[in-house]
């Protein structure tokens, strides 16, 4: 009896191998496939990334570890230059605007075609941004940045910025609703990617569908990403968390000189560390300021330009003490700026005084500044009838950004500074997407850590962004001057002039510490990122915008 | 059981309804404003009543479908990522309890036999500290030696950058049905120090179970009588000492499955490992409503699961049971 | 409801351990073993019928795993007593923040008066290990007794009534136990609306309820038909009565044995947390997990930063380990050998 049950579950388990075994057989081809299509070196460069990217659409995307993937799929109408945050042609080779800047006309590169055939011609250009306009009110929940950007679609009552785009032979001209200084920086953004419309037709690009929790993707965002960039996408091995992309021969501009660019997905980051000194990845973004220096003694440590500021905003709203322009400067007169930058913060940030960074066009290069002082923000906390008030600090948990590697660490510092100038200081804290960014933006926060990194070099990105709505995060609109930084702002943003535009940008940037002070601006810190010593080419960007058709390998 | 994995459910999905932020906030991102988030709400009819959702979320997840993921890996089925990521956390589970039984047993039968001497004052005193010792601290050492230190063993992952065939999804299993023999090993290799870290927790249990056990089982009456008998020690310890004692060790190697689910949150974490534990802890940072439901549902429904093979193994070892 | 019942049974033969008066039928095995003079001595002693309890005790006295957790505890509690007096800087004083820099030094290295250096904040890391033993106690007793509360009055509920009283109890409890301890632990931190110290030892003491509370109903329930109580309730003794001065003090042993297990486990599923990031984000006053947890990604470079903290962990949970275990065996009748 014993041995018969035993023999027949043997028999059983090794049936059903066999029945696995007799469909699975290597996908493998015989050759490794290290044809290396000329160019350079060949090889495969690995990246460790911090997570997985959400779709291989960028319309539809708004993190980092997205476009860093999406950027070397596709090409934007204008780009950035390596290294920089200023415009350079890209797959529009000039473009000029009408004398009303409503009307701009792209002159498109000629030849190119998406690694589908085809053709990335004018027509294909304003299909793209037809689409873009044309999203449903689910599509549009997914698009951020066109949104935040663009404004409304085709079916919200909001306007947008764009009204049409008309395709003439080798030219596109897009008329806008208004004038932006925005324009055209703004298309060189990764969510701005011109794609197949072939290809988004076939696989149902804007089949977008809110379902339950989440967003559900079409098959095209998640597996046929089909644009005209340096590689394409060859798998994504879910399963073991890579992607692979593939070197694209067809490319238009500099070929890639590696065959494969893979990213391994390596949620932990010592792990990425680890895996960096045992020769597992070649690179990884964000390293922890502690490690800089050890890493810089094997590996090439690519220290970015700062492209973010880190402020502190403050809310009158949650705090009616905060109206008083003399306590916010108090609050700033308290803060050890300089300490904090250099204990807390990586090796080449700086004490931020305006709240966007020096290398932007409008910075005022001789604002009011604030030094530290105990007893002077003590006298004015006493002159204000503020001594000893009472004030919420909040800070995030949870998280890490460019521009505040370890919120925690910054708040401690503050707390201390401000409990020194006999301040009662009540910390919150909340997960980032756990009720945070909620808070802030439903104005309960009285002072919170938040920060901003650039998106392309206009004084608009940045304070615009912060203070044009009167209902921003530092509710504005509850001051007495609040409408009219706004009106200040919106006619910056508007003027056509550029050196008008730029002195104006100036006067508000002076304005807002000395006269405004609707936050505190603390710091502007260099994020990095590292390789080790056989990649080069690369050049890091302040836009985390690198490109990696340049870099090569060593073997 | 029904009844106490729907009470789990709507207790789960009320709870985290309740929460600030979640899933609409992140897809809102950091550029979000309240009408934005409205809007986006709206999309995914999360401003619903909470007991529309949860009547939406029953009717839906009957059909297998519990959404979409929005923090794991956002925008795939959640369902889809639970079983692509269940062989990992199988494999992982399944080679820590190897391991630690292949240890336990034997190192828990030598010290009952030589009770008293220092095999058992060792191996008691490091089974105690495998309670002791939070277990991601132990994966952080043995990582940093074993890995970083003398690079013996992979960082984090389940495979190198090597191409393998996927079949099942046990790596390992994999890489063997496809003769793919370098990929098998490469699997097997990450697995390695991820599953040693695990092992710890159950092996102290299924060590000090299995000496009681076997101390217990030397001075019931059958025992005596069969050395009374004369029979020689190797039959006496086959058929009578860890037949006997392998009961309450069963036992507790099931009970020890729940644990080894918990420890998979910290060890994966640690090591990288793609797997249920991993997707979990960054599951409840990334406030991934649907991924959450189903994780842990599935993680109680695996505990009631694994409870019913121990009772059919225990009925299957157990002689009294058998010859009923 | 088989699946439960494994764990339910341990729980159950725990509880019984002291509730029924076993003492004779172990005995009789114990006499006849001759390997353990001590286990000999307790067992006759118990046939002449000293209370379990000081059987138990005299055993104890005599371990050398007591001994050593009972002395390792002792020194817990009290340097977690006179931290003040032994610390030389405050938890949160920064003397060494003006040496950091973030990416050249972050870590202050020991020097004069610092003898363990400094921390990521500039502070001392031996005055905040000293203090970390206070807030760790707080953090171990506190969970400890809120589980031991919740698991006492569901218990006592459960056990001293019966019938649907005892059904509707059990119910919840099943649901609690559905759920491997730490994952329940995570589940209930990480969905506090605000992380902070009490989110922590709530999220531990309410995964302590469930294991309480079977091991007082299990107690309750053996000695409902004992004879002890047969007897008050023949008398007549009020319900109330029996269940406060007869049935709940006779409960006691074994679930002092678990409340010093799980102050072990309370102490290390707190690291746990904070390692995942859910822990108490404050950290003015130290706490030898949050610690831990802080040290993560320092570990490569600076692992003096995260032994420490580990160390201590390890050995004060060694120490209520071998204390619980050993009173655990001290008490079982069947390992009374």
């Amino acid at each position: 009896m014993k041995v018969n049950r035993k023999a027949a579950a043997v028999a059983a388990a090794s049936a059903a191998v066999l029945a696995l075994a007799s469909c699975a057989s290597s996908d493998r081809d015989s050759g490794s496939g290290s044809s290396s299509g000329g160019g350079g070196g060949g090889g495969t460069l690995t990246f460790g990334a911090a997570g997985a990217p959400a779709v291989f659409d960028p319309f539809y995307a708004s993190d980092g570890e997205t476009f860093r993937v999406t950027r070397q799929l596709y090409d934007t109408l204008v780009m950035f230059k390596p290294g920089t945050a200023d415009m350079t042609p890209a797959l529009a080779e000039s473009w000029n605007n009408s004398p009303d800047g409503k009307t701009w006309t792209f002159n498109l590169r000629s030849g190119v075609k998406f690694s589908d055939g085809t053709a990335l011609d004018a027509t294909a250009v304003c299909k793209n941004f037809e689409r873009w306009y044309n999203q449903t009110a689910d599509g549009l929940a997914g698009a951020e940045y066109w949104s935040s950007n663009f404004g409304g679609s085709k079916v919200t009552k909001e306007p947008s910025l764009y009204k049409s785009c008309t395709p003439t032979s080798n030219k596109v001209v897009v008329q806008l609703n208004r004038v932006t200084s925005k324009f055209p920086s703004v298309l060189g953004l990764p969510s701005f990617s011109i794609q197949s419309p072939t290809a988004m037709d076939k696989y149902k690009a804007n089949d977008l569908k809110g379902k339950g929790e989440g967003i559900a993707y079409p098959e095209y965002a998640k597996s046929h990403p089909t644009g005209s960039g340096p590689f394409t996408l060859e798998k994504y091995d879910t399963a073991n968390q890579t992607i692979t992309l593939k070197r694209n021969a067809n490319y238009w501009g500099d070929k890639a000189k590696i065959d494969k660019l893979v990213f391994k997905i390596i949620p932990n980051e010592s792990s990425r560390k680890q895996a960096l000194e045992a020769g597992e990845i070649d690179g990884y973004d964000f390293p922890n300021p502690a490690d800089w220096n050890s890493l810089k003694q094997n590996n090439d440590l690519k220290v970015r330009p700062a492209f973010n500021v880190l402020y502190l905003g403050l809310n009158a709203k949650a705090n009616p003490k905060l109206k008083d322009l003399k306590v916010r400067q108090a609050l700033m007169t308290a803060i050890n700026r300089p300490q904090l930058v250099k204990s807390q913060l990586p090796e080449g940030a700086k004490v931020a005084d305006e709240f966007m960074p020096d290398t932007v066009d409008g910075y005022n290069t001789s604002p009011t500044k604030y030094t530290y002082d105990v007893n002077k923000a003590k006298q004015m906390l006493q002159q204000a009838g503020a001594a000893g008030m009472q004030i919420e600090l909040w800070y995030p948990s949870e998280v890490s950004r460019p521009y505040m590697p370890n919120p925690q660490k910054i708040f401690d510092a503050i707390k201390k500074d401000w409990e020194a100038a006999g301040l009662k200081v009540k910390p919150v804290t909340k997960p980032w997407n756990g009720g945070y960014l909620d808070a802030v933006d439903n104005g309960d926060a009285s002072s919170f850590l938040l920060g901003w990194t650039g998106d392309y070099n206009t004084a608009d990105n940045f304070i615009g962004t912060f203070f044009t709505e009167t209902t921003n995060r530092f509710q504005t609109g509850q001051y007495p001057w609040g409408k009219q930084l706004s009106a200040e702002l919106t006619k910056a943003d508007s003027t056509v002039d550029e050196a008008d535009r730029t002195a104006q940008y100036k006067t508000i940037n002076n304005k807002l510490v000395t006269e405004y002070l609707p936050g505190l601006p603390i710091s502007h810190s260099p994020p990095a990122i590292v390789f080790n010593k056989k990649v080069s080419g690369i050049t890091p960007s302040p836009l985390t915008d690198e490109r990696y058709n340049y870099a090569e390998i060593k073997k | 059981m029904v009844g106490v994995m729907l009470l789990l459910s709507l207790l789960l999905f009320v709870w985290l309804r309740s929460l600030p932020g979640g899933p609409a906030s992140a897809i809102c991102g950091d550029r979000c404003n309240p009408a934005k988030l409205a809007q986006i709400k709206k999309t995914l009819g999360l401003d619903d009543p909470v007991i529309v959702q949860y009547l939406n979320f029953l009717k839906r997840a009957v059909t297998g479908d519990f959404g979409v993921s929005t923090g794991v890996q956002p925008g795939r089925s959640s369902m889809e990522i639970f079983v692509e990521r269940l062989p990992a956390t199988i494999e992982l589970g399944v080679l820590a309890m190897i391991i630690a039984v292949a240890a336990g047993i034997p190192l828990g039968y030598l010290a009952a036999r030589r009770r008293g001497g220092i095999l058992d004052g060792l191996t008691l005193t490091s089974s105690l500290l495998g309670v002791a010792i939070p277990v991601f601290f132990t994966a952080f050492v043995l990582k940093y030696f074993f890995a970083v230190d003398w690079h013996l063993f992979p960082i984090s992952g389940r495979q190198g950058d090597i191409e393998a065939t996927r079949v099942t999804n046990f790596f390992v299993l994999d890489g063997l049905l496809t003769r793919e023999w370098d990929a098998a090993w490469d699997a097997l290799r990450h697995l390695i120090l991820p599953a040693v870290t695990l092992a710890t927790i159950p092996f102290s249990f299924v060590f000090r179970i299995t000496r009681a056990a076997v101390l217990d089982v030397l001075d019931e009456d059958y025992v005596r009588t069969a050395e009374a008998k004369g029979l020689s020690s190797k039959v006496i310890t086959r058929r009578h000492v860890l037949r006997n004692a392998m009961l309450p060790v069963v036992t507790i190697i099931g009970l020890q499955m729940g644990a080894l689910l918990g420890g998979a949150i910290l060890t994966e974490t640690v090591f990288g490992f793609p797997g249920l534990g991993d997707a979990l802890a960054r599951a409840f940072t990334g406030r991934d409503y649907s991924m959450l439901q189903l994780l842990i549902l599935m993680a109680a429904a695996t505990y009631v699961v694994v409870n019913l093979l121990v009772d059919i193994t225990y009925a299957y070892i157990d002689p009294r049971v058998r010859t009923r | 409801m088989t699946p439960l019942n494994r764990k339910k049974e341990r729980l159950d033969g725990l509880a019984a351990s002291t509730a029924a008066p076993a003492a004779g039928q172990a005995g009789g095995v114990d006499v006849m073993d001759p390997v353990d003079p001590v286990g000999e001595a307790g067992a006759v002693r118990d046939a002449e019928g000293v209370s379990l309890l000081a059987s138990a005790w005299r055993r104890l006295r005599r371990n050398p795993m007591f001994i050593i957790g009972a002395v390792l505890v002792a020194l817990f509690i009290l340097v977690a007593v006179f931290a003040p007096l032994l610390a030389p800087h405050a938890p949160d004083d920064r003397p060494l923040i003006g040496q950091i820099s973030a990416s050249t030094n972050p870590i202050p290295k020991a020097q004069d008066g610092f003898p363990l250096g400094g921390d990521e904040k500039g502070r001392d890391l031996l005055s905040r290990l000293i203090y970390g033993s206070r807030q760790t106690l707080i953090v171990g007793v506190l969970a400890t007794l809120g589980g031991l509360a919740g698991g006492v009055t569901l218990g006592t509920l459960a056990g001293a009534f019966g019938g649907w009283v005892d059904s509707v109890v059990m119910r919840v409890v099943d649901v609690l136990l559905s759920l491997p301890s730490i994952l329940l632990a995570i589940t209930i931190a990480s969905l506090a609306s605000q992380p902070s110290q009490w989110t922590v030892i709530v999220a531990i003491a309410i995964v302590q309820v469930p294991v309480f509370a079977r091991l007082l109903r299990g107690s309750m329930l053996a000695q409902r038909s004992s004879d002890h109580v047969l007897a008050a309730r023949s008398l007549g003794v009020k319900r109330s009565a029996i269940v406060f001065r007869h049935m709940l003090p006779n409960s006691l042993g074994p679930v002092f044995v678990q409340s010093t297990l799980a102050l072990s486990v309370s102490i290390i599923e707190a690291a746990a947390l904070s390692f995942l990031g859910l822990g108490n984000p404050d950290d003015s006053k130290a706490e030898w997990g949050q610690m831990l947890g802080a040290a993560q990604n320092l570990f490569d470079l600076y692992p003096h930063i995260a032994f420490w903290p580990a160390a201590c962990i390890v050995v004060v949970s060694l120490g209520f380990t071998l204390m619980g275990e050993s009173m655990r065996e001290a008490l079982d009748p069947k390992s009374r050998r």
